[in-house]
């Protein structure tokens, strides 16, 4: 860390930054749990290509890929992964976008909440068509 | 560089957010537990329409550079480690870079 | 309510300290006190040697910015009764030196907000104006919110990123270079990008978000920062995609 702008001072006083500063205060451990969140996000596109792979490899394969998936350990990992992926989809759609992003309409600025709730609708569009897609 | 980083990061949020809840629900849950059982080739003839191959890789791009800057950016201040940069740097867009031809291998050929 | 409270309050005398103590003062609790009174109490009756900073004591100087209770608080602005029974702990702000007690070096910050520029800039080509620039209520609105900054530090204090690396611009600074971006009638939003879009500028910015949610004026600059990180990004794609004449 660098303490440069006291050099002639060297009597005042400077903490240093432990190193699990995010455990010291709830807004901060949310934060470093939302950064992790990422990790799942990688998780999930090689999960994602594992199964791609499964199904084009033939219907054999296919079944061995879903038994897979339901191992304990798996399904584990896969929960956990789900609770983090939420964690990133509600904190980006509803807290970060909002304050990001400007819209206007008719020259006014939108509200952030009312880009909160366009969020929420594009989600749920999505989300229903993936599963319309998929379930056919 | 940085901008055009986070440019990937950020498109890589929102597909993340917008899509990857529901496909990682279905597939990694209700899929092996039995909740949803979809037909063999119907899936099959879904995840192997060129559109969905090229959409499923445009996902897989993007969620990889998201991953990559928000762990790198979680590294250097989560576990203080900055003066370690080129290695972090390496690591994760180096990562999200072969993750990404792996992908485009596997899902357009 | 008890009519009285303890205050668990930072000490620190560089002459003779090498860490910071905490000592506590026992005060009257009013229900119109707020912790800035109480602290002007121990200053007037109780310990003459206590050292902080105060001015307008309304929430208008930006001075009395102190920890409370482990959040970054305007002492003139907090109310003792609200952390009734106690007792409350006021320390420095954080990410700062510690000067004396609750006096922190702002130098730091001071020597940032002119980097980014923080006035209106016209065209050096232009002719001075024979009347004043005129601007409509919806040109106004447009930077009305990042002009509510009282350069209190509220937000460095709360900003885990700027406890880590001390070249990071920070959330006021970059939210007051906003305050003139998007005034209609500056021209000088090319001047501060080299600054603002530099590797200490927004991009150090990983959007915890605390500096909005300390900030006693609603700047929201947490908000500020991603909406420049977006216009830098747009920018430097436009630099990479347009040929010269068409930027
Ligand atoms: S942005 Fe808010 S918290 Fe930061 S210095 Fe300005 S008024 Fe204070
Ligand atoms: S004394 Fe001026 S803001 Fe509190």
């Amino acid at each position: 860390m660098k303490v440069e702008y006291t050099p002639f001072h060297p009597r005042w006083h400077r903490p240093r930054v432990p190193v699990f500063w995010w455990l010291r205060r709830r807004s901060y451990l949310l934060f470093v749990l939302r950064e992790l969140s990422s990790v799942f996000v990688a998780w999930f596109v090689v999960f994602l290509l594992l199964l791609v792979n499964a199904v084009a490899q033939g219907p054999e394969d296919y079944r061995r890929f879903v038994d897979w998936s339901a191992t304990p350990g798996l399904l584990l990992l896969n929960v956990v992964a789900l609770c983090f992926i939420l964690l990133h989809a509600v904190t980006w759609l509803f807290t970060l976008s909002p304050h990001a992003m400007v819209v206007r309409l008719r020259g006014r600025r939108l509200p952030p909440a009312v880009i909160g709730v366009g969020d929420l609708v594009a989600w749920m569009l999505a989300s229903a068509l993936v599963i319309f897609l998929i379930l056919g | 560089m940085e901008p055009f980083l986070w440019l990937l990061f950020s498109a890589g949020g929102v597909v993340s957010a917008l899509l990857v809840p529901a496909l990682l629900f279905l597939f990694g849950l209700a899929l092996p537990l039995g909740w949803v059982t979809p037909d063999y080739t119907h899936l099959s003839a879904v995840l192997g329409h060129p559109a969905t191959r090229v959409v499923l890789l445009g996902l897989c791009v993007l969620a990889l550079f998201h991953w990559a800057h928000r762990f790198r950016y979680a590294l250097y201040d989560g576990l203080q480690l900055k003066h370690l940069d080129r290695v972090i740097n390496l690591l994760c867009y180096g990562g999200a870079l072969a993750g990404s031809a792996a992908a485009g291998l596997l899902l357009l050929t | 309510m008890a009519d009285r409270i303890t205050l668990r309050v930072t000490r620190y005398r560089p002459e003779s300290d090498t860490e910071p103590t905490a000592q506590e003062y026992d005060i009257p609790l009013r229900k119109e006190w707020v912790v800035l009174d109480g602290l002007n109490h121990i200053k007037d009756h109780l310990d003459g040697t206590l050292s902080y900073r105060w001015s307008c004591r309304m929430g208008v100087c930006g001075s009395c910015g102190m920890i409370v209770n482990g959040e970054p608080k305007l002492t003139c602005a907090t109310f003792l009764k609200e952390y009734a029974p106690g007792p409350i702990r006021i320390e420095p702000l954080s990410n700062f030196p510690i000067v004396r007690d609750l006096v922190v070096d702002i130098g730091d910050f001071m020597r940032k907000l002119p980097r980014v520029k923080p006035w209106l800039i016209r065209s050096e080509q232009e002719r001075p104006a024979k009347e004043e620039h005129l601007q409509l209520p919806a040109e106004r609105e447009e930077y009305e919110q990042f002009s509510m900054c009282i350069n209190c530090m509220l937000c460095y204090s709360a900003c885990p990123v700027y406890a880590l690396d001390q070249d990071f611009l920070g959330p006021a600074a970059i939210a007051l270079a906003q305050r003139y971006n998007l005034d209609s009638r500056d021209q000088g939003s090319a001047e501060r990008m080299d600054v603002l879009s530099s590797a200490d500028g927004i991009w150090a910015c990983t959007f915890v978000g605390e500096c909005s949610a300390v900030c006693p004026k609603d700047v929201d600059p947490a908000g500020a920062i991603q909406r420049y990180k977006f216009t830098a990004a747009m920018d430097a794609l436009k630099t990479l995609l347009l040929p010269r004449g068409a930027r």
